[in-house]
């Protein structure tokens, strides 16, 4: 079987930093991957370069065997790849229901009608709702999202990267500020699309990581220093010498 | 802003219901009021008897339309465009080139207008669009200085000095317009029915997307939109009702120069559309209408009119963002 998402020695240097130092990944269809590492690392780095936000300077990236290196983040999104962001990257003046409904409009037929109010189209609007109450946001659909808590944000954020129906996701640490609520909620989410959803989760909270990735990648320094299973990146040393102890010790 | 947090315990929305409606039902209200008091402009200065009035207040109307056609880009796409004034020039010297070689008819007039603004809106957005912020304000201001220079330069058709015309457009061979009261209705015709479109535009699905570029182009990339695109189409749609406003104004002046495409014009209807409430399309109307008094008054007491305006302004950004229009939202208790 094809990987869904393929990553082959790919390179990204800021300066005189090599933020993306030769990284080479494979993830399978239905497969949770999550890459953890410590700040800095380069994981942002990383998804930016998978979604076509920033061009790697060497390597190359295949989606279902294609290559997709040159394409923009828009052409992605069309073959199903969503991304969801560190910081969270919403229309603020919107209201939650049109940041969402927005996005199940990107796929739905053509967004240069120029007649007909947009707010009106039931189509858009039932499916929005439907991922708004996916993630807990129901309620909150008709209120602007800037007024929004922090946590909220990241719900919302995940609403909208799944609104565009996607069939590789990349969450780039979507428990960031969540409350402790907000974060169960979002976990026993994970757990309902996991398996269904082929998922590349970046992610710092290793409660979360721990219970749901089918296999873990550390990343340091621009390199993955090790990959495997939940079981398999606990027991190895070189991890918890270069990460996980100081985690501990930090938590 | 006015909008407050909402407290948690407000009720939860009703996602059937996420409309709005009220807010849009008064700003129709009061497009109604200002479209109907409009209208009844040659009737006072007909009791009054000045016809001058009827004519002043068509110019009121030509730069509110071109104020309207800014604000879909201003406020709607966050396109600072200091070069939109080209655009009046091209509907303006399509009226005063073609009337010299005998085609006369508005249609035609209005035809050639849009044509030429489009093909320079394609052109020039499609170059000024790749930049941002300051840099598209810089490059925008370039192409309409360039627009400008080159009527300057032609010199068959007045040059620097501008062009009379002869007459007024004929509307299928008749000379409706030659009456001052016709024109008028014919322009708050056009206004109403651009507005109207305007207003259908900005709550399609394309102005949607439109405004989704302005609040944040990463975000609508990160969904599947290429905010080029539309931010394109939005400028040539602008353009084109800005020719046609220039149409309108060489009928009005009879009298057709390249000062209609100069950067000062155009900064006057950044002014306008800032006065009078920016993203909101009847703030455009109603700047042109404040603008324009304020020019006529300030203009007999002193020669330095603009300093009076710019002070206007300023109060005006300071106390309200949202202009005129924000400030009739607050004071009627609309908003959320
Ligand atoms: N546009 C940029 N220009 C220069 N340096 C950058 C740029 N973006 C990121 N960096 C640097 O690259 C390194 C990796 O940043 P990145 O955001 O990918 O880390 P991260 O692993 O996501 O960290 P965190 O856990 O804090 O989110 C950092 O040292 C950062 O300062
Ligand atoms: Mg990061």
């Amino acid at each position: 079987m094809t990987a869904r998402l393929e990553i082959r020695s790919l390179h990204k240097r800021f300066g005189a930093l090599a933020v993306t130092d030769g990284i080479s990944l494979d993830i399978a269809p239905g497969e949770l991957h999550a890459i953890i590492g410590p700040n800095g690392a380069g994981k942002t780095t990383l998804v930016a370069q998978l979604s076509g936000q920033l061009a790697p300077d060497s390597g190359q990236v295949l989606y279902d065997g294609r290559d997709i290196t040159h394409m923009d983040m828009a052409g992605r999104v069309h073959l199903g790849m969503a991304r969801s962001f560190q910081i969270t990257t919403i229309l603020h003046g919107f209201t939650v229901l049109q940041n969402v409904a927005l996005a199940v409009q990107a796929r739905k037929g053509s967004s240069f009608r120029f007649f007909g109010r947009a707010d009106a189209e039931p189509a858009l609007n039932a499916a929005a709702i439907g991922y708004l109450r996916q993630v807990g946001l129901a309620e909150r659909a008709g209120d602007v999202a800037r007024n929004l808590s922090h946590g909220e944000h990241r719900q919302m954020e995940f609403a909208i990267a799944l609104a565009t129906a996607p069939r590789l996701l990349l969450l780039d640490e979507p428990f960031a500020g969540t409350g402790r609520q907000e974060a169960e909620q979002l976990l026993a989410l994970m757990r309902q699309i996991k398996g269904k959803q082929t998922t590349l989760l970046v992610e710092h909270d290793m409660n979360a990581v721990f219970a749901l990735a089918d296999r873990i990648s550390v990343l340091v320094y621009g390199r993955i220093i090790a990959t495997g299973t939940p079981g398999e990146i606990r027991a190895n040393a070189e991890v918890r010498a270069a990460y996980l102890g100081e985690e501990d010790a930090a938590c | 802003m006015s909008d407050s947090p909402a407290p948690t315990t407000a009720p939860p929305a009703s996602p059937a219901a996420p409309l709005r409606r009220p807010r849009l039902f008064s700003r129709g209200a009061a497009a109604l009021a200002i479209f109907g008091l409009m209208a009844l402009v040659p009737l006072v200065a007909h009791l009054s008897d000045d016809p001058f009035l009827t004519v002043a207040f068509t110019r009121i109307l030509v730069f509110a339309i071109a104020a309207l056609s800014l604000d879909l880009i201003l406020g709607y796409g966050a396109l600072v465009s200091f070069g939109h004034a080209a655009y009046v020039g091209f509907g303006a010297y399509a009226v005063a080139i073609l009337s010299r070689h005998g085609i006369t008819d508005i249609f035609v007039h209005l035809a050639a207008g849009i044509g030429v603004a489009v093909i320079f809106a394609v052109l020039t957005g499609a170059i000024a669009l790749r930049t941002r912020g300051v840099y598209f304000i810089m490059i925008t201001l370039a192409f309409g200085q360039m627009a400008y220079f080159f009527f300057t330069s032609l010199s068959a058709y007045g040059g620097d000095d501008g062009i009379s015309l002869r007459g007024r457009s004929t509307v299928l061979g008749t000379d409706l317009l030659a009456h001052n009261s016709v024109l008028f209705y014919v322009t708050l015709g056009a206004l109403v029915g651009l507005y109207l479109l305007a207003a259908a535009v900005v709550n399609s699905r394309f102005g949607r997307v439109l405004a989704g570029t302005r609040e944040d182009a990463l975000r609508m990339q990160a969904i599947g939109f290429r905010p080029f695109r539309y931010q394109l189409a939005a400028f040539v749609i602008a353009g084109a009702m800005a020719s046609i406003s220039g149409v309108l104004l060489a009928n009005q002046a009879e009298f057709v120069s390249p000062a209609y495409m100069s950067w000062h014009r155009s900064g006057e209807l950044i002014v306008m559309v800032i006065l009078g409430g920016i993203g909101t399309l009847l703030g455009g109307v109603v700047g042109a209408v404040v603008v324009l008094l304020l020019e006529e008054w300030l203009s007999v007491f002193t020669t330095h009119w603009r300093m009076g305006l710019g002070l206007v302004l300023i109060l005006v950004v300071l106390f309200s963002p949202k202009g005129i229009a924000g400030l009739f939202e607050r004071l009627l208790g609309r908003g959320k």
